[in-house]
């Protein structure tokens, strides 16, 4: 496998600038003789469809959802970086970038972590200009705020919806792309194969979720901007259709992944109340501006919040943390709440909580300023819990939210295959082994409006000769054996006749990759569940039940299918989890850890990015390495004290 | 507690469709309606039948995929919530529940519960959007926006395009939809060089699509999960107006 990462040559901050010219260019006129295909419609997604679309391409974007405006990034809270500097309280391109290389532990590549924070600043500027509401402050600026894992305000919000507004923003440009004709939307529509000619990545195979078709659609280059792996887990943040599906096909289709076992457990979630949960609900990290956290002092005190005395609680971060107090980067203050709860400090029925508390904000700014700031948040906690936070303080519990890892692409975007690019959350480069808060909306818009329309065009001028473009044809054997092999996959998923439904299937791959692959890891854990996801995997073969028909709009063939994907990507995480023996980031082995509890890294033996190849069914993947260089950062042992 | 559920059952968009009595067994107070429907689900195709089929994704109010008129209302008995936000400590036990897809001709029915709303993208392909390519944008303070003003633009832009307003409106107007959309991007400097070009538009757009016309009863207020206010529409006509008698541009 080639893992030429292609990082230009020269100082770090003339690297993209270098790169942009020696990229070769598309002629305007040419461009329109492409076709280019989109898989995703969030902001990695729905940002570059646009984006190809202004310059001229012919653009198919897919989404399994019934709308683009729908994808999941639309979830988002808090908020988008940028190093603006607008409250000049020192920040600066290089700090972003520093913070970010910092807060991923080590574990992400600087020219493209550099190359983010470059154009984070465009990335404010545009979305202003498509009129993304962001908060302003009354002299008709933008504000910004405090985030965790900096000590900067430099993140942009529009209330608690900033993912929303941002979508919206990259689905309005989508839309003016669709009425102009460059961009056909292909909505309720799923990718279920990778379908390459030659080597390159041609086209892909889809299914109608409505009408339960099977199509082909060929292209000169396919852009996997699929978001992440969350939901293995089965209760995670994610969106209930949020899946690994066009990613793992992309994997055994020959494309590298890269560090699939580094996952983020955001700190900050509603606590699971009862068996029958389906989702959890994150409460934006941006509540720790204000919101205190802390458990009582005593063991399994019962006692109401209200109750207990001030000199009775332990606000567990602001005495570990000094200096970053609540706002202690995300893996951090996990791992913090994971180790009051199991000590037996943890409150609420199932003492898997924590409080977050904002009598002191309340206190100090007023009820109406922090109405005015979480107001929607409060409420959406209030409706699910039934309890008011601007009463009694909130119960919190870490939660599966990000997958750092994802598939392995160069400074280009591209996969180990090529002409198959993955933009966002669908690919692994820029957050290393911890993602820093409001750096996922930053890093999907940065792919999908400043970078890959660029480096896409790179490739085409290369590969994809004029005379051939447009050629890329259905009728290909290519297409035809692809296709065969996806009505295949359906056809025994439907001719199980088992007992067992999907549900039931996910839910039991989501207690083993809790219990073994979740926020603490461990040699023995880990080896288990590599013994045991097989075994689940066989059961689902055999004894799944999907009801209903292959033709038609049948959810629960959706759902089988990126279930049945789960069960093969659950243990590709847990081989990769066993194969880092150090701790870093959200990769928490329990090996490795100092002796006040903190991640132990171990520089000299994993300095590199883990790449997974897929050797065949039933075949363990081979490893390969790319090693990470550090030119710029001074490697150092995390601090937030 | 057990619930006594009248489900609206239809095949495809062929089928004529029926309300189907459906026992929900075991539903605690703490499930949300969603998680209510999923015990359902697993429960039928256990017993060999085929699951209700309804829309849903993010489960926490915020990517409007959900829907559900739950006994004739829109998004169910709570203020300002959508169907995935609404928890069964809102029912009590015995309780019959009716469930319909959204009703309108603009939103055909795909299968069960779930309804086909293209018809808003397609509204706002028309114009709903500020024509800026990526790179174009001069600095983010270049234009100075008053904050009540920017506040007034996030409070239209908050909608999340259910189509509630729709479902409840007995006229099957799109007004609220269209108005805030429109009212989101007249609030704001950058929305300005095509407001009159966007207003008619998308107007224009509604009406192909089938929606009817607003004749104030304010149903749609009523149930909007964002809670979106009416005077929005109040604007869009407004607009619409001064649009039509200004000329083309």
């Amino acid at each position: 496998m080639n893992l030429d990462s292609k990082i230009p040559e020269g100082p770090l901050q003339e690297k993209w600038t270098k790169h942009r010219f020696d990229m070769k260019l598309v002629n305007p006129a040419n461009k329109r003789k492409y076709r280019i295909i989109v898989v995703g419609s969030g902001l990695a997604g729905g940002a570059a469809a646009a984006t190809l679309g202004e310059l001229g391409y012919n653009v198919d974007c897919f989404c399994f959802q019934d709308s683009a405006r729908r994808a999941h990034s639309i979830a988002a809270q808090g908020g988008i970086n940028a190093a603006k500097n607008y409250p000049n309280d020192g920040d600066s391109i290089w700090r972003l970038f520093y913070d970010t290389v910092k807060g991923g532990d080590y574990r992400s590549r600087e020219a493209n972590v550099y190359r983010l924070a470059e154009v984070a600043n465009q990335i404010i500027d545009q979305c202003v200009a498509q009129g993304v509401p962001f908060a302003r402050e009354y002299g008709g600026l933008l504000d910004n705020r405090s985030f965790g894992g900096a000590q900067v305000s430099r993140t942009f919000y529009a209330r608690g919806q900033t993912g929303q507004q941002l979508l919206i923003g990259a689905y309005q440009s989508l839309a003016r792309q669709v009425n102009q004709g460059s961009v056909t939307m292909h909505p309720r529509t799923e990718m279920l194969d990778v379908v390459k000619v030659d080597g390159h990545a041609r086209g892909i195979i889809t299914r109608d979720v409505v009408t339960g078709e099977i199509q082909r659609h060929a292209a000169d280059a396919v852009l996997l901007c699929t978001g992440g792996y969350g939901n293995v887990f089965y209760l995670s943040t994610n969106a209930m259709g949020c899946n690994v599906t066009a990613a793992l096909k992309a994997y055994r289709q020959g494309a590298g992944f890269a560090n699939p076992c580094f996952t983020q457990i955001h700190p900050t979630c509603i606590p699971v109340s009862s068996e029958h949960q389906s989702k959890l609900t994150l409460m934006s990290e941006s509540l720790r501006n204000d919101g205190r956290v802390w458990v009582p002092k005593k063991k399994g005190d019962q006692r109401p919040a209200s109750q207990i005395p001030e000199d009775e609680r332990d606000y567990y971060l602001e005495r570990r943390y000094p200096s970053f107090g609540n706002l202690a980067p995300r893996d951090v203050s996990s791992r913090a709440a994971k180790e009051r709860c199991d000590a037996g400090y943890g409150v609420g029925n199932t003492g898997l909580a924590v409080y977050l508390d904002f009598a002191d904000a309340i206190q100090r700014v007023g009820k109406d300023v922090v109405e005015a700031r979480y107001g929607n948040l409060f409420q959406m906690y209030h409706k699910i819990t039934a309890e008011d936070p601007y009463q009694v303080p909130m119960r919190i519990y870490p939660a599966v939210h990000y997958t750092m890892g994802g598939l392995w692409v160069d400074y280009e975007l591209q996969t180990t295959v090529p002409g198959l690019f993955a933009l966002g959350e669908c690919n692994f480069s820029d957050h290393g082994a911890n993602r820093l808060g409001a750096s996922a909306l930053m890093q999907g818009l940065a792919d999908g409006y400043f970078i890959a329309p660029y480096t896409v065009g790179n490739y085409l001028a290369q590969h994809a000769s004029l005379s051939a473009a447009g050629k890329a044809c259905v009728d290909d054997a290519a297409f035809a054996e692809t296709e065969a092999a996806v009505r295949d996959r359906i056809g025994r998923l439907m001719g199980v006749g088992g007992k067992q439904s999907v549900e039931s299937f996910h839910k039991r791959l989501g207690k083993i990759m809790w219990d073994h692959c979740g926020m603490a890891r461990n040699d023995a854990g880990l080896r288990s569940a590599i013994e045991e996801i097989p075994k689940l995997r066989e059961e689902f073969w055999q004894d799944v039940r999907v009801p209903g028909s292959i033709e038609g709009c049948n959810p629960e063939i959706d759902k089988a299918g990126r279930v049945a994907d789960f069960l093969e990507f659950g243990e590709l995480m847990c081989r990769d989890a066993l194969h880092r023996t150090e701790s870093c980031g959200g990769h928490f082995r329990e090996e490795s850890q100092t002796d006040e509890g903190e991640a132990l890294r171990d520089d000299d033996q994993f300095s590199f990015a883990s790449v997974w190849e897929y050797q065949g069914e039933g075949v363990e993947p081979a490893l390969h390495q790319e090693d990470l260089a550090f030119d710029n950062v001074k490697l150092a042992t995390r601090s937030y004290k | 507690m057990n619930l006594n559920l009248h489900v609206w059952r239809q095949s495809g968009p062929q089928d004529k469709g029926r309300m189907e009595q459906i026992q929900a067994t075991g539903i605690s107070a703490d499930m949300s309606f969603l998680e209510m429907l999923d015990k359902v689900n697993e429960d039928l195709i256990a017993a060999g039948q085929e699951p209700i089929a309804f829309d849903h994704d993010c489960r926490e109010g915020i990517c409007g995929t959900c829907s559900l008129m739950i006994n004739g209302v829109a998004h169910g008995p709570d203020g300002a919530t959508t169907t995935c936000q609404l928890h069964m400590r809102s029912f009590q036990d015995g309780d019959a529940i009716y469930m319909e897809p959204w009703r309108a001709r603009a939103f055909p029915v795909i299968r069960d519960l779930m309804v086909d709303r293209s018809s808003f993208d397609r509204i706002v392909e028309a114009g709903g959007y500020v024509s800026v390519n990526a790179g174009a944008a001069p600095d983010a303070h270049a234009n100075l926006i008053p904050k009540a003003e920017a506040d007034l633009a996030m409070d239209a832009a908050a909608c999340i395009g259910c189509g509630a307003c729709v479902a409840s409106c007995p006229n099957g107007s799109a007004m609220l939809f269209v108005a805030a959309k429109i009212g989101h991007l007249a609030h704001l400097p950058q929305g300005q060089p095509e407001r009159a070009r966007r207003a008619r538009a998308m107007v224009a757009q509604m009406d192909v699509e089938g929606f009817g016309a607003c004749s104030n009863h304010f149903e749609c207020e009523a149930v909007c999960p964002k809670e979106i206010p009416v005077r929005f529409i109040a604007e869009m006509n407004r607009d619409f107006l001064k649009a039509s008698l200004c000329g083309q541009e």
